[in-house]
């Protein structure tokens, strides 16, 4: 293949990435501004890690994140069994009732503005309040069903293209082999694809940790996500806790993609190539 | 080359006598519309190794996968070992495939890829250890056991996927396109390691090719698929020699077919008018087909041969000039081109090395002998 | 013969079973909330926990009245603030849309076009700001923008202005915060469909005399169809009923029916109005929706 470098591409592609870490890392910078003003670069005082104990000692903002991290966990693990379930179905199983249902069912999250997802939730757990008396009231229950039902979503669609490239002669081999097809699944497929299924619990925790607009419509009085309790803040302008917020997010997210990527790189040589 | 000898002894298809092993009863597939497989019967008896010869698309692997439990017939029924194995899934059949793509479990090693389908069997350890040291031996893979397969040439990789589908003595072994993934040389020697496995280890062989030199080398007898259709069936020389179509005739290496009718029609002798040859054909054979019918003689090149001077007291002759040269190193192939426009191959063994060479636009002599020709009628 | 992809021995139980727990939950916590919204968009406002009128009652006489009160949508219709947030909403989406595929192809493009350790890392880059949170890069911005964020500190200190620039609520504050949100989601599928691609079809078209650019325009461009509608439908959908952008950085004249729907909802706590507000967005959305989905499905027949 034939690598031209055409100058016009190449400054596209540096403006572009400009363009997306620029913000990224002025947030990072500004985390250590003395100033309250965030913006206004404070030299006599800074650098400075004063905003980092300030944040690690905010019991509003660690308690959000408590609640933030255990609706993310479960909402991650749900979100896979459902997903790889659901992802399985749709790549092998080429026609069952209701195919087109589930593939539609599917694929709206993906796109879907959340304030209709957050408001027909809400309503429907309200409904159901009424009804037959549970969820009773909003709160960690209704707001992790609330996450769990889009990131299924996401999961599926990893898990239904990691699928559809793996070579279904290796399910054959096995049940040629005599074993049954739940014992290949298991032994057999989950095995193979399993860094796409934690690549996809992955994304469903980031998704439940980073979500607002859902959170909010689904969620009840004390149990405040982290992304609530900062567009709170963040609606009154700027603030240097959050600026250290961003950083440790960004720094915890970037070591944990490597890490991911180096993993799956290793993991990738070990499947057949045709 | 000469077909190394099957594993079978007498012929056991040729008497009527002995039990089929595997019976392929008036056996459909279709998806939708179209007809993969379309009504085959087929009778493979044990110890032999079957090739089912043909083009792509031609239904052969579909054909496979259905001995294999991975596809249902449409209608028909299959038997194996007298037992009635239509509709019985994959797990549940005395019967293992090696597929295209060797289908190798990447995460495990090769051992725990050989033990596999022992381990499903719930074979004891120790016995599974033994089978499995014992089978890659035998595919020379011994003491590569704890490799994984992304670490393996693709010929030990072939074999680990043989080892793996012999070691629980399958009744009958399927194999799709065994040797594609091989380069020529590696092929031709695993073809003779092949046929030697099987002898030694007397299981029955179906394998699917598309390659005929495979089907010709491997196999004790060959099934040609056209459009799902099995079109013969019958031992490489009696398909190589006796060819029943057009078809076959051309597609199991290389010939010449003259189109003519049918003047002289004796038990003995027939004699065809061919307009393609611009003379007549004198077969010292009867056929059956009406008079005046629309046949074709078909003449291998081998069996044509080419001089410079009129040869003498033979029954057919013609003339033409050569009109291309392939020199292959042991024969050469020649294009003589006849004056009715038709080009005639012909080979040629290179059986010395200062030989007169004929060459390019040179009149020559074309001739056969009077039973090289076969006349089918389709 | 194509080898179907799907396992016919696996048994009809089987099956049922895999797919039920998924389509039972989508079916019951996805679907079913949408004909609530339905029904409530036709029912009145009440002062009562929850705030509105029941749709089924029994009368006195034990028959079942259905109040079906299209006062809601009425009111959508003649008071404006719906329909311009609704039409603003669109327009916004749109030129956001754009504005990512200008600068998302050429991105996407130089990636796939790199050597494979290049493209890896290049990936990365781009994965990256998606898994950070949304709430944060956006908020990244109201530093950026804002009267004396760093961009007109920085430009004021090189002397290219003397006043800061209002840059912060203002609507290209909004583009500027939604083409920055979304353009990895552009980029991605973009690339995913560019990647597939055969480069060598360039080289021939070269070698038949067509000039570069002729050949992105005539070859590349065409090829690339499913990506960039792909990308586009990922970006415009959801940019249409976006809340959070238009809430930190448009400011209060920022008019976006996301915007709407949540004041609506919260503020002034009509739910039934915020739920005619929501059927009419989706009724706007599902053609959409479904052109995506037609993408997809003929993306992956493509691929098999």
């Amino acid at each position: 293949m034939n690598y031209r470098r055409s100058y016009f591409i190449i400054t596209c592609i540096a403006f572009g990435f400009a363009f997306l870490y620029i913000p990224i890392l002025s947030m990072v910078v500004f985390s250590f501004n003395a100033s309250k003003l965030v913006t206004v670069w404070d030299s006599a005082n800074s650098p400075t890690l004063k905003w980092y104990y300030s944040l690690l000692h905010n019991e509003e903002i660690l308690d959000a994140a408590w609640i933030s991290l255990k609706v993310a966990v479960i909402n991650a693990s749900g979100a896979v069994i459902l997903g790889t379930l659901a992802g399985f179905g749709l790549a092998r199983f080429t026609q069952f009732r209701g195919r087109f249902t589930l593939n539609a069912m599917t694929t709206a999250p993906l796109v879907m503005p959340e304030v209709i997802t957050g408001l027909s939730l809400l309503l429907l757990f309200v409904a159901m309040e009424q009804v037959i008396g549970w969820p009773a009231g909003r709160g960690l229950t209704t707001m992790t069903i609330g996450h769990m039902t889009f990131s299924m979503a996401y999961v599926t669609v990893v898990v239904q293209s990691r699928l559809a490239s793996f070579d279904i002669a290796l399910e054959e081999a096995a049940m040629d082999l005599g074993a049954r097809p739940v014992k290949v699944f298991f032994v057999i497929t989950l095995p193979i694809i399993f860094p796409a299924i934690l690549s996809g619990w992955l994304l469903a925790f980031t998704l439940s940790w980073d979500d607002l607009v859902i959170s909010s419509f689904t969620s009840g009085p004390g149990s405040s996500t982290l992304p609530m309790v900062v567009f709170s803040k963040v609606r009154l302008g700027v603030s240097p806790e959050i600026n250290v917020l961003a950083t440790i997010t960004i720094t915890v997210v970037t070591l944990m993609i490597v890490a991911v990527s180096l993993w799956m790189a290793r993991a990738s040589r070990l499947e057949q190539v045709q | 080359m000469a077909n190394s000898a099957p594993a079978v002894k007498a012929a056991p298809w040729n008497d009527p006598a002995t039990r089929p092993y595997v019976e392929i009863e008036r056996v459909t597939k279709s998806f939708g519309d179209f007809k993969a497989v379309d009504d085959v019967s087929l009778k493979i008896y044990k110890g032999e190794i079957f090739c089912l010869l043909g083009a792509s698309g031609c239904g052969k692997t579909t054909l496979l996968r259905m001995l294999g439990g991975f596809e249902t017939p449409s209608s028909g029924r299959i038997f194996i070992d007298g037992e009635d194995m239509t509709g019985v899934p994959p797990y549940e059949r005395p019967v293992n495939m090696m597929f295209q793509s060797y289908a190798l479990f990447p995460h495990m090693s090769v051992e725990q890829n050989v033990a596999f389908g022992l381990k499903q069997d719930g074979v004891p350890k120790a016995e599974i250890a033994d089978r499995v040291a014992t089978m890659l031996e035998l595919v020379k893979l011994g003491g590569l056991g704890k490799r994984k397969p992304h670490q393996l040439s693709g010929g030990q990789k072939q074999r680990v996927a043989l080892a793996r589908s012999l070691v629980k003595r399958p009744k009958l072994l399927l194999l799709d396109e065994p040797l594609g993934a091989l380069d020529k040389k590696l092929r031709e020697h695993t073809q003779f390691e092949l046929v030697s496995l099987q002898d030694k280890l007397g299981v029955t062989f179906i394998v699917v090719t598309h390659d005929q030199e495979e089907a010709m080398t491997l196999a004790s007898r060959i099934g040609v698929m056209n459009h799902g259709e099995i079109v013969q069936a019958g031992t490489p020389s009696e398909i190589y020699e006796f060819p029943g179509s057009k078809f076959v005739a051309d597609f199991v290496g290389s010939v010449n077919i003259f189109e003519g009718k049918l003047i002289e029609d004796e038990p003995e002798h027939i004699r065809i008018a061919s307009d393609e040859l611009g003379a007549t054909i004198y077969v010292s054979h009867g056929i059956s087909a009406p008079p005046e019918a629309t046949v074709w003689a078909a003449i291998r090149p081998e069996k044509v041969f080419m001089s410079t001077a009129q040869p003498e007291g033979v029954d057919n002759v013609v003339r033409g000039a050569v009109q291309d040269i392939a020199y292959l190193g042991d024969l050469s192939i020649y294009l003589v081109v006849l004056p009715t426009g038709k080009v005639v191959r012909v080979t040629q063994p290179n059986t010395s090395r200062h030989a007169e060479a004929i060459t390019w636009d040179q009149q020559v002599y074309l001739s056969w002998d009077s039973t090289s020709p076969v006349v089918v009628t389709r | 013969m194509k080898r179907t992809q799907s396992l016919q021995r696996f048994g009809i139980t089987g099956r049922g079973l895999v797919v039920a727990l998924p389509y039972v939950w989508l079916l019951l916590f996805f679907v079913v909330p949408f004909v609530i919204v339905l029904k409530i968009s036709f029912s009145d406002i009440d002062l009562a926990i929850p705030p509105y009128k029941a749709l089924i009652e029994w009368t006195a006489k034990n028959a079942l009245a259905i109040k079906i009160n299209f006062n809601n949508y009425a009111f959508l219709f003649t008071d404006s603030l719906y329909l311009n947030a609704l039409v603003n909403s669109i327009k916004v989406a749109f030129i956001s849309t754009l504005m990512c595929l200008a600068i998302g192809y050429p991105m996407a493009y130089g990636i796939a076009r790199s050597t494979p350790s290049t493209r890896n890392m290049l990936l990365l880059l781009v994965i990256l700001p998606f898994w950070t949170s949304l709430l944060l890069r956006v908020y990244a911005w109201i530093g950026l923008l804002k009267a004396n964020g760093v961009i007109n500190n920085v430009l004021i200190s090189l002397g290219l202005i003397h006043e800061p620039l209002t840059m912060l609520y203002t609507p290209f504050a909004m583009y500027v915060g939604i083409v920055y949100s979304y353009l990895p989601f552009m980029i991605l599928p973009l690339y995913a469909n560019l990647e597939k691609m055969d480069w060598q079809l360039l080289e021939a078209a070269e070698d038949l005399g067509c000039r570069p650019y002729q050949a992105f325009y005539k070859i590349t461009l065409p090829l690339s169809r499913n990506g960039i509608l792909a990308g586009s439908m990922l970006v415009f959908i959801p940019a249409v009923g976006e809340f959070v952008i238009p809430a930190l950085l448009g400011g209060p004249n920022a008019l976006m029916i996301g915007r709407v729907l949540w004041d609506e909802f919260f503020s002034n706590r009509a739910w039934p109005v915020a739920s005619a507000v929501a059927i009419l967005l989706l009724i706007i959305l599902v053609p959409f929706m479904m052109w995506y989905q037609s993408v997809q499905a003929r993306e992956s027949a493509g691929a098999r």
